[in-house]
């Protein structure tokens, strides 16, 4: 008998592509030793997960028969018929799996998802009643944090936060009090403040329990709070391992290395930025093919006499005492209506990054939506270089859209599968009619170079690439009209960290080039500390601190926000 | 739910009430004359007898009245005489609904029970030959016109092997074939659309889940995906009761049986109009019942909708779709 629980021996899972043959995973060899927390950490692609898919018998069916040796409790699993694996599953080794949102099934209820993982695994008892089945249930939820578990049991999963789905995952993992839990990136589609929550709760089961967990993730910095060991892995293979200080003080190998550089919760101040020259290649704001830089307004015949009414130094943008009030159902019985921003009020200066951060629910994207005038404020006043265009209408609000774009979260979903990444960006052009064909044509070969791709994109669909890819070609278009603010609603947070310090280098460069003032969101304040001249802290609809971003690192005044920074994984 | 209820009850009057008004318009628009064709086409009738005979039928008055008079008895349930036979268009139509309903309702339960079976099964056995082979059943289904059918089963089970009657009602023997060859392309269709919507079920998150919590295929297939998938096929299974009727035309030809077919069949080339306007009604009844059945299976089938409803909050179900 083995003295580890698990020994993975020269592992290898080949995924089969047309012609090719895809080496996800190649000899790799680790162990999970009793009640041990091991940590697999790599980039999307690195194979991380399908190693941990592997350990449950459930690769997809494009992927060849694992090879090598995976020997759980004494017993080799390489192999083993369906049958048997089904034994194993839930009671020897569970899954804790990333996305909370779609991991349980819509249609049944909280419950019945947690009652079928007692049944299956017989862990209920030879012939236990309803009632003994039902309390069980109740029990689970319950240690995995659930706050109310009889309520929840009778939920439906849309009707639960993000947090709280992750919770009942958690209850069906531990039903069967497996020896092994499986967790593939528990927590990276959640907020901060709630992986914090959650890592701690999953650590506290898991110790009093004598669990052990593998536990994959991308970001360097939860593993190295929460394993006992770390191994690093890249294309496939494993290339370092070791304590996670040792790992983190003296990595060996160079990918390593890059990993800890780009974990932002890691790398402690802000990098240098470059401040170029803010130098506007050509073309007013609003539109790239103006010849002599008239002013867009004059252009379009709008009254503006003064480009910027107040000077040079009237901020971009400016909005004051912003409301938003959404109104309740009449039947719900709660107060008519729910303030989702509360007189909030900060300005973003010329070619500068104000950073609004907070957690889902915190009214920043409402904020966001009313100034690129996408919902109308309930009370406050927006100003865009000084002029008040908070009660725009028709072909003016429409022209608004030229000075302020948008890059979104998730750069799967906001690109459209069936155009060329050339449509894709010339289409705010083509919207309103700037340029000729050939203009336009030279204005996306000059913008994909400019985000740092090769000009061999401009043919490919979105699905040809990868999702630091798709960012960069949604950070194209947002720039393709010369706009004087871009709104980016946490452009990173659906990306891994060595592609997130990409994509915040690039956009930092693009500022000091062309510029442009950023209002970026997020929920994560070491992502707002690398990009962010300013802060502000959103909490339930107010901004409860505002500053200058080292200013809050150095001496956050509110409680909210110190709650923030602790959530930073491994900042404690 | 019984606001909600009432509300669709609501809309589906509404729809009854538009295709009344609607057929109204379109049959008197056409060139016809219903007096005429009342009396026949025999020269002995003088135009005196034509002008009482339209005034007995009331269509010398002005269009608006004639429209009221006629909206005031359907909705009492008096849809007027028919011009051929000169009986109330509800008894002939009233008479013709049982031959039909059970043609068509065994139809649909085979349609169904089919459709869903081909599904399922071709999902169940997965990518091998045999799923793959299953999955080349429905193309072929929808492909092949219901009277080719209706004529093929007709030559291999009546006339040589003798199984089946081929003509007229024959109590439930008479029935199986008519049944069968309605339901071919309704069959077809859901099997397709199932069989797409497991597929895509199958890739989610959450069956992963459910093979990691130790669940064999049966479970997975049927207790997660299955329910999952019946959303999209839902709605289609409801537009093809509305084809069903349709169907029924030709199968009633093919089978010469009574029934509602032949009665509009019958009404439309006689220009026997009331009778036309009754089926027009008839089958907008038929629709709105079965998308108010529909609607209300939906709630029970997913629970997000019923969410929706109860807390109004539209936008933040799409936000989770969106998320999901």
């Amino acid at each position: 008998m083995s003295p580890h629980l698990l020994e993975v021996d020269d592992l290898a899972v080949h995924y089969r592509a047309r012609r090719s043959v895809v080496r996800a995973v190649d000899a790799v060899s680790f162990t999970v030793g009793e009640g041990e927390t091991v940590a697999i950490v790599g980039e999307s692609g690195s194979g991380k997960s399908t190693t941990a898919y592997a350990l449950l018998g459930l690769l997809p069916r494009s992927a060849a028969p694992a090879r090598g040796r995976i020997v759980f409790a004494g017993r080799d699993l390489v192999g083993l018929p369906e049958r048997r694996w089904r034994e194993l599953r839930g009671r020897e080794i569970a899954l804790i799996p990333q996305d909370p949102g779609t991991s349980l099934n819509p249609v049944q209820r909280i419950g019945a998802q947690v009652a079928e993982a007692l049944l299956l695994s017989g862990e209920a008892g030879e012939g236990a009643g309803r009632d003994a089945v039902r309390a069980r249930t109740l029990e689970l939820l319950a240690d995995a944090g659930l706050p109310e578990p009889e309520l929840r049991a009778r939920q439906y999963p849309s009707q639960l936060s993000g947090g709280m789905r992750q919770r009942a995952l958690i209850a069906i993992a531990i039903a069967a009090r497996p020896r092994l839990i499986v967790a593939d990136e528990p927590t990276s589609a959640l907020d901060v403040t709630v992986q914090r929550r959650i890592l701690d709760h999953i650590g506290g089961l898991i110790r009093a329990s004598g669990t052990s967990m593998l536990l994959i993730t991308h970001d360097l910095g939860v593993a190295a709070e929460r394993a006992d060991r770390i191994l690093v892995m890249r294309s496939g293979s494993i290339v370092e391992q070791g304590a996670p200080e040792e790992v983190l003080a003296n990595p060996r190998d160079p990918y390593t290395r890059t990993l800890i550089e780009a974990a932002p919760s890691l790398s402690g101040a802000p990098r240098p930025r470059r401040a170029g020259p803010a130098v506007i290649p050509g073309g007013a704001p609003g539109d790239p093919f103006a010849e002599t830089s008239p002013d867009l307004a004059a252009r379009t015949g709008q009254d503006r006499a003064d480009p910027a009414p107040g000077g040079p130094d009237e901020p971009v943008v400016r909005v004051e005492g912003l409301v938003k009030e959404f109104r309740l159902p009449r039947s719900s019985g709660a107060p008519g209506t729910v303030r989702a921003v509360d007189g909030v009020s900060f300005a973003i200066p010329r070619g500068r990054t104000y950073g609004l951060v907070g957690e889902s629910g915190s009214g920043k994207s409402t904020t966001a939506r009313l100034i690129l005038r996408l919902a109308e404020p309930t009370e406050g006043r927006v100003l865009l270089g000084g002029e008040d265009v908070t009660r725009t209408r028709g072909a003016a609000q429409r022209l608004l859209r030229r000075r302020m774009q948008i890059v979104h979260q998730n750069p799967f979903a906001s690109l459209d599968p069936r155009r060329t990444i050339e449509q894709t960006v010339t289409d705010p052009l083509a919207s309103f009619g700037l340029g000729s064909r050939a203009q336009r044509r030279r204005r996306a070969a000059e913008l994909v170079d400019l985000v740092a791709l090769p000009a061999s994109v401009l043919r490919r669909r979105p699905a040809e690439l990868s999702g630091g890819q798709r960012q960069r070609v949604a950070i194209a278009r947002a720039l393709v009209l010369n706009p004087e603010l871009v709104v980016c609603d946490e452009p990173v947070s659906a990306l891994d960290v060595s592609v997130q310090a990409q994509i915040l280098d690039l956009l930092a460069a693009l500022q000091a080039e062309l510029g442009v003032s950023y209002l970026f969101i997020s929920h994560d304040l070491a992502v707002v500390r690398h990009i962010a001249d300013e802060v502000g802290v959103l909490h339930r609809g107010r901004l409860v601190e505002s500053g200058p971003t080292e200013e809050i690192f150095a001496r956050a005044r509110h409680a909210y926000t110190r709650e923030l920074l602790d959530a930073i994984p491994g900042r404690r | 739910m019984a606001r909600y209820l009432l509300g669709r009850v609501l809309q589906g009057a509404f729809v009854l009430w538009a295709a009344y008004t609607l057929s109204f318009a379109v049959l008197f628009a056409l060139p016809s004359d219903p007096a005429a064709i009342v009396a026949g086409t025999s020269n002995s009738v003088t135009p005196e007898q034509l002008d009482a005979l339209r005034h007995e039928l009331g269509i010398d008055r002005p269009l608006t009245e004639q429209y009221l008079t006629k909206l005031g008895g359907a909705l009492h349930g008096d849809l007027g005489r028919s011009t051929q036979s000169g009986e109330a268009v509800s008894s002939v139509i009233g008479g013709a609904v049982p031959p039909t309903l059970a043609v068509t309702g065994a139809g649909f339960v085979l349609a169904v029970a089919l459709g869903t079976g081909l599904a399922v099964l071709a999902t169940v056995t997965g990518h091998g030959r045999l799923g793959r082979a299953l999955l080349s059943l429905p193309p072929l289904g929808v492909a092949i016109p219901s009277f080719v059918v209706g004529l093929l089963l007709l030559q291999w089970f009546s006339f040589t092997w003798n199984l089946f009657p081929a003509i007229g009602e024959g109590g439930w023997r008479g029935i199986v074939l008519p049944a069968v060859t309605i339901a071919v392309q309704p069959a077809a269709l859901i099997a397709q659309v199932l069989a797409k919507s497991m597929g895509d079920e199958l890739g989610k998150d959450y069956v992963d889940v459910a093979r990691a919590k130790g669940a064999g295929p049966f479970r997975v297939n049927v207790r997660h995906v299955l329910r999952n998938a019946a959303l999209p096929a839902l709605t289609l299974t409801g537009l093809l009761v509305g084809g069903l009727l349709t169907g029924a035309i030709v199968v009633e030809a093919v089978f010469s049986r009574q029934g509602l077919g032949q009665i509009t069949q019958g009404a439309v080339s006689a220009e026997d109009l009331p009778v036309v306007q009754g089926m027009v009604l008839l089958g907008a009844l038929v629709f709105v019942t079965v998308n108010i059945g529909v609607d209300l299976l939906y709630q029970v089938l997913d629970p997000r909708l019923a969410v929706e409803r109860r807390t109004g909050r539209r936008s933040a179900l799409f936000a989770f779709a969106g998320r999901g």
